[in-house]
């Protein structure tokens, strides 16, 4: 027993122990259906959750595809972990923050720790037809796959100790906030009347600016930029592209909250700017490079889906077909041009693809929401509102400047306490082997 | 005894393999391996960023063989493996002190058969 006194993850494991034992005893209930529930809603938002659940798996293989066979399985791991510990921290104290009674529209109190009066009676606040724990965990895929986003920065080179506190530490002081800001009853971004349909700012701009910050914190990788060798498997990318894809209509269809028309609008405009950003970025790849490539098409559809995530419920075919056109142009730039001349190792583009793409996506509302799609919403500039723009324009600023703040803060300090990088000699020999003791792939046998 | 090294392109090994069964040259080693020569490789693109140092995938065919054998072993190389292109590849004859058959013990000529 004396030996595992000693041992962090011992200690770590003992926490969590104990904020499940008060959750225990706090939040103790009575769960009881009721009768006000919509169950096509209901079917549509539990189906959008397992959709972008999906999602993280496919971003690891996005991810995984792209490192070097030596770090394949730390990519794949660091998705798994995240997905098994945000899921712990959104359920203990994480939705609580971000969706829980408004503190001075920065934060959610823990009035709902342990998911206290998280029942099955719908919270009209936020969806008045679904069951308040259908919204818990559909936001819980959200909260997940954000910090899993960042990790395309700083892929290859992290220590996995530092990896699992970082990504608690960043989910609960970066991401809920923003959440509750943005989405949250009383959050003053919402209060301003900013659009983020599903996730623009909250999830994208937040996860990209947060992977600028990891990228400058943790450095170049050994060899950067002309000694790493290319992606080790491409077809794993393609199919990573996919799923995200696939998943990506739970990510913005299912934010509508129920399953009619919005749902129906969010998904159709997400296909076509996704259609729109990879046939953008094949034709620019093939203008510019001369042969268009397979990593440039999904580059390209992914950043589209980046891109209409926060207009989704807002906007109309013609102007998603205009959102992905614009996002691979700027993405493509940021990419190719930006990280270049800057010669910042952001080492999967996250940044590029998930900050840039983000930060046009969130733009772009302000220019092509229109109130015939969605009479909640607000017409942008390009239908007599410029107002809007603006208000767009602020949360991206804010959105941006807290988040590369507080990671940059929350890694210096994580670096001054227990190092952010991995060994020199560990990265060379890969994570693979020295964060996990596994190999991704046998060479005999 | 000859050790008999051949760098080919990768399509044509199968009509190598044909030749040399053919010729009843059955003791063959064939391994997957990347290279360059004069004309170096095609440069990849990822994200618009340039591979430098490109190799091309090629095939490595490793055969022991008598001294009787080393002419029709190079013919069987030759007329499977050339295009006419550059980049058909190169063989390389090395001479060969002994060889051992594991299962039986037996040195030398017999033991390569």
């Amino acid at each position: 027993m004396g030996k595992y006194l000693k041992k962090s993850p011992f200690w770590f494991f003992a926490v969590f122990l104990l904020f499940t034992l008060i959750a225990t005893v706090v939040a103790a209930q009575e769960i009881a259906p009721t009768p006000k529930v919509d169950t096509g809603d209901t079917a549509w938002l539990l189906t959008s959750a397992a959709l972008v659940l999906l999602m993280t798996p496919a971003l690891a293989f996005f991810y995984g595809g792209l490192v070097r066979k030596k770090n394949i399985l730390s990519v794949l791991m660091q998705c798994f972990m995240i997905t098994c510990l945000i899921t712990i921290q959104w359920v203990l104290f994480g939705y609580s923050l971000a969706f829980g009674p408004d503190v001075k529209g920065v934060i959610g109190s823990l009035a709902w720790f342990g998911l206290k009066g998280v029942g099955l009676d719908p919270n009209p606040a936020y969806a008045a037809t679904v069951p308040h724990q259908a919204f818990m965990i559909f936001q819980a895929m959200f909260a997940i796959i954000t910090p899993a986003l960042i990790l395309g920065a700083f892929a290859e080179r992290m220590k996995f100790s530092t990896f699992c506190i970082f990504s608690l530490l960043w989910a609960t002081l970066v991401y809920d906030p923003v959440c509750h800001w943005v989405w949250g009853v009383g959050g003053f971004l919402r209060a301003d009347g900013a659009l983020d349909f599903a996730g623009g700012t909250v999830v994208h701009i937040n996860a990209g600016v947060a992977a600028l910050a990891c990228a400058l914190v943790l450095g170049k990788r050994k060899g950067y930029p002309d000694k790493i060798s290319p992606p080790h498997n491409l077809p794993f990318a393609v199919l990573g592209a996919g799923l995200l894809w696939f998943g990506w209509f739970g990510f913005n269809g299912g934010s509508a909250l129920g399953s009619g028309s919005l749902a129906t609008s969010a998904f159709v405009v997400t296909h076509i700017a996704a259609a729109a950003a990879g046939l953008t970025w094949a034709l620019l790849d093939w203008i510019i490079n001369s042969r268009s490539t397979v990593l440039g098409i999904i580059t390209g559809s992914v950043a589209g889906l980046v891109a209409i995530t926060p207009a989704s419920g807002f906007v109309n075919p013609i102007g998603a077909i205009w959102i992905g056109i614009g996002v691979s142009v700027f993405c493509y730039m940021a990419v190719a041009i930006l990280k270049v001349k800057f010669g910042y190792d952001d080492s999967l583009d996250a940044f590029g693809v998930h900050g840039i793409g983000g930060m046009w996506g969130a733009l772009a509302t302000g220019l092509w929401a229109t109130k015939a799609v969605n009479s909640a919403g607000a017409n942008g500039l390009f239908y007599g509102n410029p107002a809007q723009f603006l208000i767009q324009f602020k949360a991206v600023i804010v959105t941006a400047v807290y988040s590369f703040v507080m990671t940059f803060v929350i890694l210096k300090v994580l670096n001054a306490v227990m190092g952010v990088r991995a060994s020199e000699q560990d990265e060379r020999i890969g994570l693979d082997l020295t964060q996990h003791r596994e190999a991704g792939y046998t060479v005999l046998e | 005894m000859k050790y008999i090294i051949a760098i080919i392109q990768p399509d044509r090994l199968d009509e190598v393999l044909t030749n040399l069964e053919e010729r009843e040259i059955h003791l063959v080693t064939v391994t997957s391996v990347m290279g360059r020569g004069r004309q170096k490789g095609i440069a990849e693109v990822y994200r618009s960023h340039k591979e430098a140092g490109s190799l091309l995938k090629k095939v490595k065919l490793e055969i022991a063989v008598n001294e009787d054998f080393v002419k029709s072993t190079i013919e069987a190389i030759t007329s499977g493996a050339r295009t006419g292109h550059v980049g058909d590849g190169k063989i390389f004859i090395l001479d060969l002190p002994e060889c051992i058959r594991i299962r039986t013990g037996e040195k030398g000529g017999p033991a390569i058969g």
